[in-house]
């Protein structure tokens, strides 16, 4: 009797370090409860790949396409955050097109990133005609982004005091065009995600992060605007031409009139940010003065005036994952900068997890990891070690669960 | 918590000259003006003495609970300096204050006490600055390393520039035989 009173009645589950939502790896260790998740212990630096170090060979021109392969989907985020650092510490003041047309990159890339997030969380629970949906919805704004910058992911449009390509007024049309479809199936994805009684029975109370949680844990974008704090850079500060715009947070309590931070406050949040940001690319193409897009064009210029200048700074964006900070120290006698950091918006969103995912079942993993939208890499096999028997689950196994529990739901 | 009282940078930097007043070693106010309208951002630095820094977070977080964005650091030679980037007043428009609190740590003591305990969402930033830059933290809740891996030997710290940086480690790499 003794001995079955010493006996643990909780086992551990390790995911990762690939899968659990997305196809990028972090690793969980679950301690598990039967279903239920009693304790989670993340692990990361699988695909640390020592960036900020091998910035110590580069001048910021150059720096500025390494940012760009931080993350293939933020790839206007990181170059956006380090050229606003740098500009900070140069005090290099940038012409007014330019940051009307930065607004527009960075307004485009949420657009594409919420969508393809919204795709990634259908599929997540089984529901893979919206996956397609919205990946179609997505390939238009995609489109755009190619006809704009000449290439669908890594854009290379942002320049150190300005960006490196106009738009035209026969672009005009084309852009209107997509943003009037982009528009027209807005309606259809609200529709889905918000009225669809299997999506709401999957998402509602589930992953809940509470107010308290999200302001000590460091949250930031969608994550914590879902829990009711109100913090957005681009409300928050004045920076590119964000400041000469009508914008507010975007919580779930403008749709809902109450807050309760689940999964399904996380998709209500995004979606309203599809529209806030195809609003705000209507209001710069309206509000746009004309002029040089760039502040120095010669780069050997520009290089040798940042080459001279001793200080630091910060640049500060919001990402469509919540904000991203970049430290930048310019020591006045290198090319390359003395030191560059750089702050992800996932880097603050791993801890959330951890109150999210407790007191979860196994099937709620994927779509609880998936709201804060990570942006890392995953694994495609799980052990589960019951018992002492070591069995393995892969990710097709653990989809199937989620999917499962959706058909359990009976509808 | 931020709904109470929205200061300017001026008047947050009064507050804690006031209370600190020699303590704080050097404070600059920056502005960066954007757009049109030239809507200003205030950024404050700030630098002060390692033996008050628990003391300072402490009426910081009485005063506004602060956002903690990352800690960032340098390798000055003789001594580490880390840089606390805060924000406040967030949840205003456009009243958003930078707070950057910059701490020196001489080299042969590079020990600081951890912020856990009033913002627990320093912990991820706190693991990675003991392992990039070989500070110690006094009172981790969480000791291990956060991103590098196992192989890295102890006592190697990626971002520092003196004989404990990385460079024995990557002149061997294409050395390396399978």
């Amino acid at each position: 009797m003794k001995k079955a009173t010493t006996t643990k009645t909780t086992y551990q589950i390790p995911i990762g370090p690939i899968h659990p939502a997305l196809k990028e790896p972090v690793f969980f260790e679950f301690e598990l409860d039967g279903e239920k998740i009693v304790d989670v212990d993340v692990k990361l630096g699988h695909v640390h790949r020592g960036i900020e170090w091998a910035s110590r060979k580069r001048n910021p021109v150059q720096i500025l396409y390494l940012a760009e392969r931080i993350c293939g989907i933020c790839s206007f985020c990181h170059p956006a955050a380090f050229t606003l650092a740098v500009e900070n510490v140069a005090e290099i003041q940038v012409p007014e097109r330019a940051e009307y047309l930065r607004v527009i990159q960075a307004e485009l890339e949420r657009i594409c990133s919420h969508t393809l997030w919204a795709g990634v969380a259908a599929h997540e629970i089984g529901f893979d005609t919206v996956l397609y949906l919205t990946w179609q919805i997505r390939e238009k704004a995609l489109d755009l982004t190619e006809y704009l910058t000449g290439n669908r992911v890594t854009k290379a449009i942002i320049m150190i005091g300005g960006v490196r390509r106009d738009i035209t007024p026969d672009m005009i049309p084309k852009i209107n065009e997509t943003l009037k479809y982009l528009k027209d199936n807005f309606e259809k994805l609200r529709h889905i995600f918000l009225d669809d009684k299997t999506v709401k029975m999957r998402s509602q109370s589930c992953g809940i992060l509470t107010k308290d949680d999200a302001l000590k844990l460091c949250a930031v974008g969608p994550t914590t605007r879902a829990s009711g704090v109100k913090k957005d850079v681009r409300v928050d500060t004045s920076y590119f031409a964000y400041g000469d715009l009508d914008i507010t947070y975007t919580t779930p309590d403008i749709l809902t009139g109450e807050v309760n931070g689940d999964v399904y406050d996380r998709i209500i949040v995004r979606l309203l940010e599809i529209k806030q940001s195809i609003d705000l690319i209507e209001q710069c193409l309206d509000k746009m003065p004309s002029g040089p897009i760039v502040a120095e064009p010669k780069i050997a210029k520009l290089l040798a005036q940042l080459k001279k200048t001793n200080g630091e700074g910060v640049g500060r964006h919001e990402a469509p994952r919540g904000e991203v900070i970049h430290y930048v120290k310019l020591d006045g006698v290198n090319d390359a900068p003395f030191t560059w950091k750089v702050r992800a918006p996932t880097y603050n969103n791993i801890l959330p997890w951890i109150p999210m995912l407790k007191g979860q079942q196994i099937a709620d993993i994927p779509i609880v990891a998936a709201s804060t939208d990570p942006c890392m890499s995953c694994t495609n096999r799980v052990a589960i070690i019951k018992d002492g028997n070591r069995f393995e689950m892969n990710k097709e196994q653990l989809h199937k669960l989620s999917v499962e529990k959706t058909r359990r739901l009976k509808l | 918590m931020t709904e109470e009282k929205i200061l300017s940078a001026e008047e947050i930097v009064k507050y804690f000259t006031d209370k600190f007043s020699t303590k704080i070693k050097e404070v600059k106010i920056k502005r960066r003006v954007a757009g049109i309208k030239k809507n200003e951002t205030s950024y404050i630095w700030m630098k002060i003495e390692k033996n008050d820094f628990k003391d300072f977070i402490k009426h910081l977080c009485d005063f506004q609970f602060p956002h903690l964005g990352v800690i960032s650091g340098n390798d000055l030679g003789n001594s580490i300096e880390l840089i606390y980037h805060f924000t406040l007043n967030y949840g205003n428009r456009m009243k958003e204050v930078i707070l950057n609190l910059s701490v020196e740590l001489p080299k042969s003591k590079p020990e600081i006490e951890t912020i856990c305990d009033f913002i627990p969402g320093a912990l991820i930033s706190e693991r990675e600055k003991q392992e990039f830059l070989g500070v110690k933290i006094i009172g981790i809740p969480d000791n291990r390393r956060l991103f590098l891996p196992d192989e890295i030997p102890e006592g190697v710290y990626p971002w520092r520039r003196d004989e404990t940086g990385p460079e024995k480690l990557y002149r061997n790499l294409h050395e390396v035989k399978k």
